[in-house]
């Protein structure tokens, strides 16, 4: 067991630099949800990783070691633009693909039968995987990722296009795989999903890292947001007694949300409420990472260096 | 190179095979490819045997001739049908519908051949000479000596010939196994060419190559693809040289003395390899351009074109002129020489120094040949999108 480190890596296209400098690692046993914009470099990135892609510098490592070939065929892949032989049958393909990552054949057949069982297209086994329905072709294509037992495994959006039911089955792999001591380096655009799931996050914009830890040092970045309910204190945007020295973001009825503008100046705002009169409801907000992910991109559409990153919606 | 290279390279190839197997095209293929070569000949034997022969009838009169004619014609290598006819008006009529191409009588006047409008020599000097056979042979036994000793002693007399300068025999056993092996060459190179650039163009359509490609390196994909097709092309070929060579012997087509079968045979198989394994390449990295199957069949003109030229070359002026400058010129030359030399080596009298030079100058490509379509595959088989350049494919590998 060891830790999957990317460090360093750049690539450009041309005159266009899709990634500058990207790091982070991924921990064994630990979902790690990647996220950014439509070409932010999560998929160059994980092209880098499986090595169907050469940066221009930097590198990746496993455990201490560069990854290399031999170790790549330990490495469950799912590739942005899904992939599989659309007129081979589903349970052949399989096999084939766990046998060319080094499975024997019996090994294939059996590992074969599992991850379409666990993943409820074992009906399917004997139909070309072009009869089958986009979600089902998902289900295959994670089975294909998962088929040889990887030691690690490295997903471009596997939730996209999915059922619920799917995501839910989907999910519990990943936290099995997990459990069992597989790093998970999966990349989304539906945060609730990966703040539910993950137990990291990183967050990519302009071929960087802007932000990388759990999500709740995510939102330790920025100023923390406070909400505070005196009930019957009017409905003025900004009511008189609150002090100076916080900012107000948001305000629905008497419930007011505010920034504070120096440490501990929430807690003089809780005094001043408490001088109105009962106070019903005072913490800090839970951000939820959708609205991080915003403030984090952006911070960087702001940014003067790269004017092609659009921030956007997520999924 | 891992231990684990082989083991990949089988795989994919046991892929290709069982791919191919499972598939129509090849099988109707190979069905029609062997039914051609065993009936043609089949058929062509049948119709022969009516379309040259002449069909002579005689009167009750002339019967005594019949048995004469037919074993003289026979002797002589011509082909005739006997047959009697009811008196002299029936077989004039018959000569007259063209049912009969002759009819011969024997009147108070002598032996008389009634004909349309003009007749066979052939035919003419033969009845002359049974008839003449048949007056001599009448007078010998009214003399009282034996015909039997004098017809030996006439044989004997007649002159043997001597040709100083003999003409060149047209031998069509030659030019139909020089036809055949062109034709079955180019087909086959064809369609495995086709069939490892659509293969290609799948893996990269579907994206299935990027999966493959986190494994398997490009090289291992590429040879290992190539080995399947090419070897269930191999059968096929196979298949079919052996089938023509078995219809041949069997229907005893060939004459031993001019034509060596299984030289022809052999020579068909080991040109086939060559021209399969440089165009396989060549067609693999070319195809490995393009992104969608609508685009293999521009990416591969330049290599249709130049698979054409030889194979039209070899079916038009080669079974001909085996001696022409522009097929020996071509049949030297690489990527025409698959297609081409076998043509000539099936029509005979090739030197051994052409065939040497031929054969190390196709083989001596084949290297340039992989190492240049790997490289070129491996630079451009994961960008999707619009048709790569070669220049840029070079570069990315």
């Amino acid at each position: 067991m060891g830790t999957l480190e990317i460090d360093g890596l750049t690539k450009s296209y041309g005159s266009r630099k899709a990634l500058r400098g990207t790091s982070f690692d991924v921990r064994s046993g630990e979902i790690f949800g990647f996220v950014g914009s439509n070409g932010a470099g999560k998929s160059t990135t994980m092209r880098i990783v499986l090595g169907v892609l050469m940066p221009d510098a930097g590198e990746v490592r496993w455990a201490g070691r560069p990854v290399d070939h031999a170790l790549r065929r330990r490495i469950g892949y799912m590739p942005e633009e899904r992939g599989l032989y659309p007129k081979m049958k589903v349970g052949e393909q399989l096999v084939y693909l766990a046998r060319l990552h080094g499975l024997s054949k019996a090994e294939s057949v059996a590992s074969m039968e599992r991850w379409t069982s666990t993943l409820g297209v074992d009906e399917r086994r004997d139909d070309e995987v072009q009869k089958l329905s986009l979600g089902n072709q998902q289900r295959v294509q994670l089975a294909a990722a998962l088929v040889h037992d990887p030691e690690i495994l490295v997903l471009d959006e596997p939730f996209s296009g999915l059922d619920p039911v799917a995501v839910d089955v989907m999910s519990g792999v990943l936290r099995e795989r997990a459990h069992a001591g597989v790093p998970v380096l999966f990349s989304s655009h539906q945060l609730e999903l990966v703040e539910a799931l993950c137990d990291r996050v990183g967050i990519i914009a302009a071929g960087a890292m802007d932000a990388v830890g759990t999500v709740e040092e995510l939102r330790s970045i920025g100023n923390p947001q406070w909400v505070v309910d005196v009930p019957g204190t009017g409905d003025a945007s900004t009511p008189a007694w609150v002090p100076d020295d916080v900012r107000v973001v948001g305000r629905s009825g008497s419930r007011i949300t505010f920034e504070p503008r120096t440490p501990g100046s929430e807690q003089t705002v809780l005094r001043a409420a408490l001088a109105q009169g009962d106070v019903t409801e005072f913490a800090r907000v839970r951000r939820p990472l959708t609205e991080l992910y915003r403030d984090v991109v952006r911070v960087d559409a702001d940014r003067p260096t790269d004017p092609t990153t659009a921030t956007e919606a997520s999924a | 190179m891992s231990d684990r290279t082989w083991p990949a390279i089988r795989l994919v190839a046991s892929r290709e095979i069982q791919r191919l197997l499972h598939s129509k095209a090849y099988i109707v293929t190979t069905v029609l490819l062997v039914a051609a070569v065993v009936l043609g000949p089949v058929a062509l034997s049948l119709v022969g045997g009516d379309d040259e022969g002449q069909q002579v009838g005689f009167t009750p009169a002339a019967s005594s001739l019949t048995a004469g004619v037919e074993s003289a014609s026979a002797a002589g290598g011509t082909d005739m049908t006997t047959s009697a006819v009811e008196d002299r008006a029936a077989g004039e009529q018959a000569v007259t519908d063209g049912d009969l191409d002759a009819l011969v009588d024997v009147t108070g006047a002598g032996t008389e051949i009634v004909v349309d409008s003009s007749v066979d020599p052939a035919l003419e000097a033969t009845v002359a000479a049974v008839s003449q056979q048949q007056t001599l042979t009448a007078a010998i036994e009214e003399l009282g000596g034996d015909p039997a000793a004098v017809t030996g002693s006439v044989a004997e007399s007649a002159p043997t010939v001597t040709a100083l300068d003999a003409e060149d025999e047209f031998d069509p056993a030659g030019f139909i196994s020089a036809l055949a092996t062109g034709i079955l060459i180019f087909v086959a190179i064809m369609t495995s060419g086709q069939l490892i650039a659509q293969g290609v163009v799948e893996e990269k359509q579907s994206r299935v190559v990027e999966i493959l490609l986190s494994t398997l390196r490009p090289w291992q994909l590429m040879v290992g693809k190539v080995a399947g097709i090419g070897l269930v092309a191999l059968v096929q070929v196979v298949l079919v040289v052996g089938a023509g060579a078995g219809t041949a012997v069997a229907l005893d087509l060939v004459d031993p003395d001019v034509v060596d079968l299984g030289a022809t045979a052999a020579w068909a198989v080991v040109w086939f390899l060559i021209g399969f394994v440089t165009y396989a390449f060549a067609l693999g990295g070319a195809a490995s351009l393009v992104s969608r199957q609508e685009d293999v069949g521009a990416v591969l003109a330049p290599f249709t074109a130049l698979m054409m030229v030889p194979y039209i070359v070899g079916v038009s002026i080669a079974p001909y002129a085996p001696d022409s400058p522009v097929v020996t010129w071509l049949s030297l030359v690489p990527f025409c020489s698959p297609l081409l030399m076998p043509v000539r080596m099936a029509v005979g009298g090739v030197a051994g120094w052409e065939v040497a030079v031929s054969v190390g100058l196709a083989l001596a490509t084949i290297p340039v040949v992989i190492w240049l379509a790997s490289r070129i595959y491996a630079g451009a088989v994961l960008s999707s999108g619009a048709r790569i350049k070669v220049k840029d494919a070079l570069r990315a590998a």
